[in-house]
């Protein structure tokens, strides 16, 4: 789900961008459409692997545990489908500056080129573990698994993975959610910042998901721990510059004193509606988050409902939450007419919140208890753990308010086709524009040339030894554990 | 409304000192805490071989569970694998350092016990190895929490804590939940 629902997703939007924003043609539509099949085959690789039974590893894979090589080969498809949509966004930013000499390139398509470069280092770690050890273990061709070495290329991926998934949540907050509130962004260079900020800080952290883990040191720990506080930065900025961007709508609307903006926006356009829910879920997400990267505190939550707790927070809900909203807001340029009932969206998009906040709530609660992850039923009988069983029923019922708004969200895409009574052709969605227009941008953030250099360096620290002590200490290395026979 | 760019950049600036400030004073919270109380997360590079670790060494089959050494010192020792924890319960005693070592001879598992710092991932070829101290007698729970394949649901072991004076190791300083 979180990686085929995510890639989908971001590659459409993506090419919408790459059109609207810039206002040119997508280069090599060919190509795109490729990708596009490309991901399409590997799902169905991958659900077809899964639900036979011949890949029940879960989606980080946990070698020495081996599946069929079906189900790695379609994920190598869905990646490398994703790779073409990376390549075709830059190509396209790079067209559209040869152009527009001088000019900077609209934030909108900055960003998503961003994305596109975080991606392209961000799958570098997966993509060595599957072709070098998990891919050649699958076809038989070697029988055993430096198991820390693969944990340690997999963490490469594991962070920034959801940085990926995030961005186009702040694409929205940033460059469609200011417009749609009738105001202006704030400050188009902190935008900007904030996106190399993701991009730079991203990447050097993947540690942190192996806090627990016995095959590193304290020294590597703590250095990505450190990298990772940094991490937070970015979205506090986000937080000032969205809220000061819908602060001067709310003013324009009319709205005066301290608090008066918020009551003055226009919460009846889902978009508005959605960012502020998306805010909201984001304190708690947020705040999970801090804890988890705490590096001492986090012996405390690994690996139990905490987590579960903070990642659908944070994923499934603020940043999901946005891609329902992007949705409803493109969806009238694609088919051509208005939407058939905003309404119907706004119920759809409170559900959403709702049963995410319901559903995940008594996680956070039974995680710090001790609730572990990643098991299919726990013995109720136990007295250490029955008291979990009236928290298990409020978080269903979240789950359930939850699958009736995914279906009205897939009613309310239909509805656009299906209902004949759909209104008139609206207007190409615009987006927002900078309160002062004129500033002028450094190239330094029209470009990522630099800002590569960067990464480079950074992952070079932080990942060189973690990774080179795989072949330094030459560690015994795990028998092949076959699960698709 | 009047929209003035110098006292935007200003607010901006301030704003951004201000969380760049919040995130250092974390770090240093965090990085207090590593220093001072010594929190910090299972860190011991120490190698095991997880084809021959149930042959010979420290983790045969009778050197699992508590044992006190000659110096006094508690260590408790466990095998995890799919799907069960060898021993399936330990003994330990209240108010003393304890060492936790865990190894795995196949595949990746995980545990922690609630209320307390264990919490570790268990890999194969490596040695995992916590400090702790139990405050309190009782039996706790220490689930496996990695998933280690479809019997992992299943994979349960306890903990059961005992006031010294109830901790009594046999002639060679093994002490086991059957006796109790
Ligand atoms: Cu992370
Ligand atoms: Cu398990």
């Amino acid at each position: 789900m979180g990686y085929v629902l995510t890639t989908f997703f971001i590659m459409g939007f993506g090419y919408f961008v790459a059109e609207s924003a810039l206002r040119q043609p997508l280069p090599a539509p060919r190509l795109a459409w490729l990708g596009f099949i490309l991901g399409i085959v590997g799902t169905v690789m991958v659900v077809a692997t899964v639900l036979t039974g011949h890949a029940s590893v879960m989606f980080t894979f946990y070698p020495p545990l081996t599946a069929s090589p079906i189900f790695y080969l379609g994920l190598v498809l869905v990646v490398v489908g994703s790779w073409i949509w990376c390549v075709l966004m830059l190509v396209a930013m790079m067209r559209w500056k040869r152009a527009n000499p001088g000019q900077p390139v609209p934030l909108a398509m900055y960003a998503t080129a961003a994305n596109a470069v975080l991606w392209l280092w961000t799958t570098i770690g997966v993509a060595v573990e599957l072709l070098f050890v998990v891919i050649p273990a699958a076809f038989g061709w070697t029988q055993t698994v430096d198991v820390g070495l693969t944990r340690t290329l997999f963490s490469w991926t594991l962070h920034a993975i959801v940085y990926f998934w995030l961005i186009p949540a702040y694409i929205a907050f940033y460059t469609i959610a200011p417009q749609a509130a009738g105001g202006r962004l704030f400050s188009d260079l902190m935008a900007r910042a904030s996106f190399i900020l993701f991009l730079l800080c991203g990447l050097p952290v993947g540690l942190h998901h192996l806090f627990m883990d016995p095959e590193h040191s304290t020294g590597f720990k703590s250095i990505q721990m450190i990298l990772t506080v940094l991490v937070a930065v970015p979205t506090l900025l986000t937080v000032f510059t969205v809220t000061a961007s819908m602060e001067t709508a709310g003013r324009l609307r009319g709205g005066k004193g301290l608090f008066g903006w918020i009551g003055a926006l226009p919460w009846e356009r889902p978009m508005v509606l959605a960012t502020g829910l998306s805010f909201f879920m984001l304190w708690f997400g947020g705040f999970g988050g801090l804890i988890n990267m705490s590096y001492g505190m986090n012996a405390m939550v690994h690996n139990t409902s905490w987590v579960s707790a903070h990642f659908h927070m944070i994923f499934g809900g603020s940043v999901v939450i946005m891609y329902f909203a992007i949705a409803y807001h493109i969806w009238p340029s694609l088919a051509g007419r208005a939407a058939p009932s905003v309404a119907l969206q706004r119920i759809q998009l409170w559900l959403w919140a709702v049963g995410m906040m319901v559903m995940s709530m008594p996680w956070h609660w039974l995680g710090l208890n001790g609730q572990v992850r990643r098991v299919a039923q726990f013995d109720y009988a136990d007295p250490s753990m029955s008291w979990w069983t009236p928290w298990m029923a409020v978080s269903l019922a979240g789950g359930f308010v939850l699958v009736v708004s995914a279906a009205l969200f897939i009613w309310n895409l239909v509805s656009f086709h299906v209902e004949r009574s759909a209104g008139v052709y609206p207007a190409p969605v615009k987006y927002a524009t900078a309160l002062h227009p004129d500033q002028p941008v450094p190239a330094a953030l029209n470009g990522f040339a630099l800002w590569n250099v960067f990464v480079l360096i950074l992952m070079a620290a932080a990942y060189s030894y973690p990774i080179a002590q795989f072949f330094i200490l030459n560690p015994p290395q795990a028998v092949v554990h076959r699960v698709d026979r | 409304m009047a929209i003035d760019p110098l006292s935007n950049a200003r607010s901006e600036r301030r704003w951004a000192f201000a969380m760049v400030g919040a995130a250092m004073m974390m770090l240093f919270a965090i990085v207090w805490a590593s220093l001072s109380p010594h929190m910090n997360p299972p860190s011991n590079i120490e190698n095991v071989d997880p084809n021959t670790l149930h042959i010979a060494g420290e983790f045969t089959e009778d050197n699992l569970g508590t044992q006190v050494d000659a110096k006094g010192r508690v260590t408790t020792r466990i095998v995890t694998s799919q799907f069960s924890f060898a021993p399936e319960c330990v003994v330990v005693p209240q108010d003393m350092q304890v060492t936790f070592r865990f190894v795995s001879p196949d595949v990746i598992h995980g545990l922690l016990v609630v209320g307390t710092n264990i919490n570790t991932m268990v890999v194969p070829g490596y040695v995992s190895q916590v400090h702790t101290m139990f405050d309190k007698p009782g039996d706790m729970l220490m689930p496996c929490h990695e998933f280690c394949g479809l019997g992992h649901s299943q994979m349960v072991a306890h903990v059961r804590v005992v006031p010294i004076a109830d901790f009594k190791p046999d002639e060679n300083g093994r002490v086991a939940c059957a006796e109790h």
